[in-house]
């Protein structure tokens, strides 16, 4: 440092003078110095909440522009636009400004579908995303609140996406509606009152779209995008997790900044996610409202479905059979109220998840390294036991689709789904553990023998080996990274002075599932060091 | 005259009129009765009626009986009209190939002529619905909107919003509407075939079966154009969140991998 460039130092540049104005301001370049630099692991995994966040992105830049152009109103005219099929027939207005989008407004119906496409794509993501981090245990402690925001984000996004496709007020979403109507009056005692607080009277009335647009427009995305940013300062300040792998510790993050290159790569990969919607809403239709036309209360159609983040509630509804009971002039639909007790159980049931399982193994600890799935073999089965459930009730949904295009009878398909709804959830848990296992069990090999190599070397004295290669240190390290667990014991149940304490039938329970994550059953040993020298040091030669 | 009236008296005059009377009646009877069972074999009518019936016991007779009376494997044919057996053997579902929930369209095994002669025997046995005409069912200038409503009204509930098709009961189905023909879909209205229920011209009259063939030559014909691009299938739902599960979080989960896969490097050094 000399005293020459001291004095002369040059002026600032404009970019550093915006900078400082800025931070006189509003104090960013704290902000920046501790986020700039925030480093990032790389998998491909974790960008799936990127995929949701980018097409949540594109849903309110489309969504902004259809309202621009849709009436939210329920007011009868007569279509006089270009689709000719629909010329002199009687509709709301809602569905007259949907056709005209479709067909008048430049672009219209290109931003249309890309605003449906990239809903269905959103919701899907939400779902792939929520279940990488639930194989992975990404929602353990300190992540647990974050698991439920973004399930709320999940469920809102799901509500959001019906609301959205009610409001065309075509054939099609009017039914959805109604189903929807029938289950709020299935509610004992005050389904009758909900449904007309609902809709302002007996149903369809002159209410629901606009009541619905409010809903879809503002509410519920409002709500979103506030728990939408409360998701991703957690996602900063838990700092991001990691598979393990050498170097990668539960006290650091191994990865690249944020600055410059998750900038340029998360950049780069909005415009791809963007390019893949709208490529695929420029050459596939969705929902052609023109040729369902629109919605009157004597008018149904078959293959009537959600769309599919909703075809869960409509397998529980055609799986369930048409029970009631009629007692004192009333009636109990037990065939559509049970299903929509049923509905959110199946929700509820994938989000406490993560509160059972620290209850059950008693572990408080944070986790910043992922688990592999097999490593964690209950859980994983217990994933596949609920996506399972989910899909069977998603084939209960679209069961005449099925029934038509494999010809099947729909009878059949039913009952599959009823016995499969019981059943199903069972197997894939037996079968995903055993899988589990199986992997465990083939990483141990792998450790303790090296990989097989497929090279067969003849020895002097004629006998045939395969050659198996040794891992690397890397490698071997990742392979046996995971903690193993031992299951929680009752403790001593007599004290020290001889008093019986007693055990409740929680912490029996609670033992008892323990045991089974990490029975002896449940997991396969990982080889000990031990094991390894004893093995390489030539004596288990295979 | 007088020579007659000279020997009006002649014991065999009597025998002589009575043979002229005789003469005159059979010539009067020949002359004027009905047409004797030889001359009427000539007409096209009863020529197609006895083709007809002799093509019917080979083709049919096994399933609906000797005389179209029915059968444990088929029902009576009695009344079900030429419409009937035309939307039937030209579609090809009859002759059945197997019985079963329903029979399906099949590649049609008999010509045209050889339709008509099965239809007029079937005809011969009881009055039905009759093969519509050309100006019965052609489409041109009906109300196609007015037909979209009639169609979602009357058909919709099993045929789906555009007539792609949907699923019954046990098995059975109700076809897609691609491509039918117009006629094919006149006479399924006119005689409700297997599970359909019929819409005769007394509740449905033709003008409004020709708006339904309009509507569904627009919207499900061949040349029918889909505004938004790929139709996937027009069945709703179920194939909108195929195709977007499949090609569209497919698509961006390789995205991401191949994102992923491309990382800035570390230098070394």
């Amino acid at each position: 440092m000399s005293t020459a460039t001291d004095t002369k130092r040059p002026a600032p540049s404009k970019g550093e003078r915006v900078a400082d104005w800025a931070d006189g301001r509003l104090g960013i370049y704290s902000l920046a110095k501790s986020n700039m630099r925030k480093i990032f692991p790389d998998h491909w995994s974790f960008m799936l909440g990127e995929i949701c966040l980018y097409s949540f992105i594109i849903i309110i830049l489309t969504g902004v522009y259809l309202t621009l152009f849709f009436h939210p109103s329920m007011n009868e005219v007569v279509y006089h636009g270009s689709y000719v099929p629909m010329q002199g027939v009687q509709m709301s207005e809602a569905f007259a400004s949907t056709l005209n989008i479709s067909f008048e407004v430049r672009g219209g119906l290109l931003i249309r579908q890309i605003h449906h496409w990239a809903a269905l794509i959103f919701v899907a993501a939400m779902l792939v995303h929520m279940m990488r981090v639930f194989f992975t245990g990404a929602f353990r402690k300190p992540r647990e609140v974050n698991w439920i925001f973004g399930f709320l984000l999940l469920v809102l996004g799901m509500f959001t996406g019906f609301t959205g496709y009610s409001l065309p007020d075509d054939l099609l979403s009017g039914t959805g509606v109604r189903f929807m109507e029938g289950a709020i009056l299935s509610v004992p005692i005050v389904g009758t009152y909900l449904s007309f607080f609902l809709f302002g009277g007996e149903f369809p009335g002159g209410d629901f779209v606009a009541r619905f647009y409010s809903i879809h427009i503002l509410l519920l995305p409002g709500i979103m995008m506030g728990l939408l940013v409360a998701h991703l300062i957690l996602v900063f300040y838990h700092k991001h997790t990691q598979f393990a792998g050498p170097g990668k510790t539960n006290n650091n993050v191994v990865g690249m900044p944020l600055l410059p290159v998750y900038m340029a790569k998360a950049g780069g990969f909005f415009f791809l996610v963007f390019g893949v919607i709208a490529a695929i809403a420029a050459v596939a239709s969705i929902n052609p409202i023109w040729a369902l036309g629109p919605y009157r209360p004597d008018h149904v159609s078959t293959g009537a479905q959600p769309d599919w983040y909703m075809g869960f509630s409509e397998g529980l509804i055609r799986a369930m059979p048409g029970w009631e009971i009629n007692l004192w002039g009333h009636t109990l639909v037990l065939g559509v109220f049970i299903p929509l007790v049923i509905f959110p159980l199946v929700l509820a049931t994938i989000a406490v998840y993560p509160f059972i399982e620290s209850w059950v193994t008693g572990d408080k600890r944070e986790h910043h390294i992922l688990d592999r799935p097999r490593n964690v073999p209950t859980r994983t089965a217990f994933g596949v036991a609920w996506l399972t459930w989910y899909v069977i009730l998603l084939i209960a949904g679209g069961n005449d689709m099925f029934a038509q295009y494999f010809h099947l009878s729909i009878n059949n398909i039913t009952w599959f789904a009823r016995i499969g709804f019981f059943v199903g959830p069972v197997i894939a848990f037996v079968i995903t553990k055993r899988i589990c296992l199986g992997l465990q069990r083939r990483d141990r090999d792998k450790v303790l023998h090296g990989r097989e190599t497929g090279i067969i070397k003849r020895l002097p004295h004629g006998e045939f080996v395969e050659i198996h290669e040794p891992l690397t240190q890397g490698k071997l390290h990742t392979l046996t990274a995971h903690e193993q667990y031992k299951p929680v014991e009752i403790g001593p149940t007599v004290d020290e002075n001889g008093v019986e304490r007693k055990v409740g039938r929680m912490e029996k329970l609670r033992a008892k599932l323990s045991k089974g994550y990490y029975a002896e059953d449940s997991q396969i040993p990982k080889p000990t060091v031990e094991e390894y020298k004893e093995i390489q040091s030539g004596h288990g030669h295979h | 005259m007088k020579k007659l009236s000279a020997r009006r008296r002649h014991p065999l005059a009597a025998v002589v009129v009575l043979l002229l009377a005789l003469a005159a009646t059979g010539g009067l009877y020949a002359a004027f009765a009905p047409a004797g069972k030889a001359q009427a074999d000539e007409t096209a009518q009863s020529l197609a009626i006895e083709e007809g019936k002799k093509l019917y016991a080979v083709g049919c007779a096994s399933c609906h009986g000797t005389g179209g009376q029915g059968s444990t494997d088929g029902p009576s044919l009695v009344g079900v009209g030429s419409a009937a057996v035309d939307f039937q053997v030209s579609t090809g579902r009859m002759p059945a190939q197997q019985p079963g929930v329903q029979v399906p369209k099949k590649p049609v095994i008999y010509e045209q002529a050889q339709i008509d002669q099965l239809a007029a025997y079937i005809a011969s046995l009881g009055a039905g619905p009759i093969v519509p005409t050309e100006k019965q069912y052609d489409p041109a200038g009906a109300n196609i909107a007015r037909g979209g409503e009639l169609f979602r009204n009357n058909c919709a509930q099993c045929h789906n919003f555009t007539g792609e098709g949907g699923a019954l009961t046990n098995g059975k189905y109700a076809p897609n509407l691609e491509g039918v023909s117009p006629k094919h879909i006149y006479e399924a209205m006119l005689t409700g075939p297997q599970n359909m229920p019929s819409f005769p011209d007394s509740t449905m009259p033709t003008k409004e079966k020709k708006d339904i063939i309009a509507y569904l030559e627009h919207v499900n014909g061949d040349k029918s154009t889909s505004p938004g691009g790929l139709k996937l299938g027009g069945l709703g739902p179920v194939s909108e969140g195929l195709f977007g599960w499949i090609f569209g979080l497919g698509a961006l989960i390789a995205v991401a991998v191949w994102v992923a896969a491309h990382t800035a490097k570390a230098k070394k050094s």
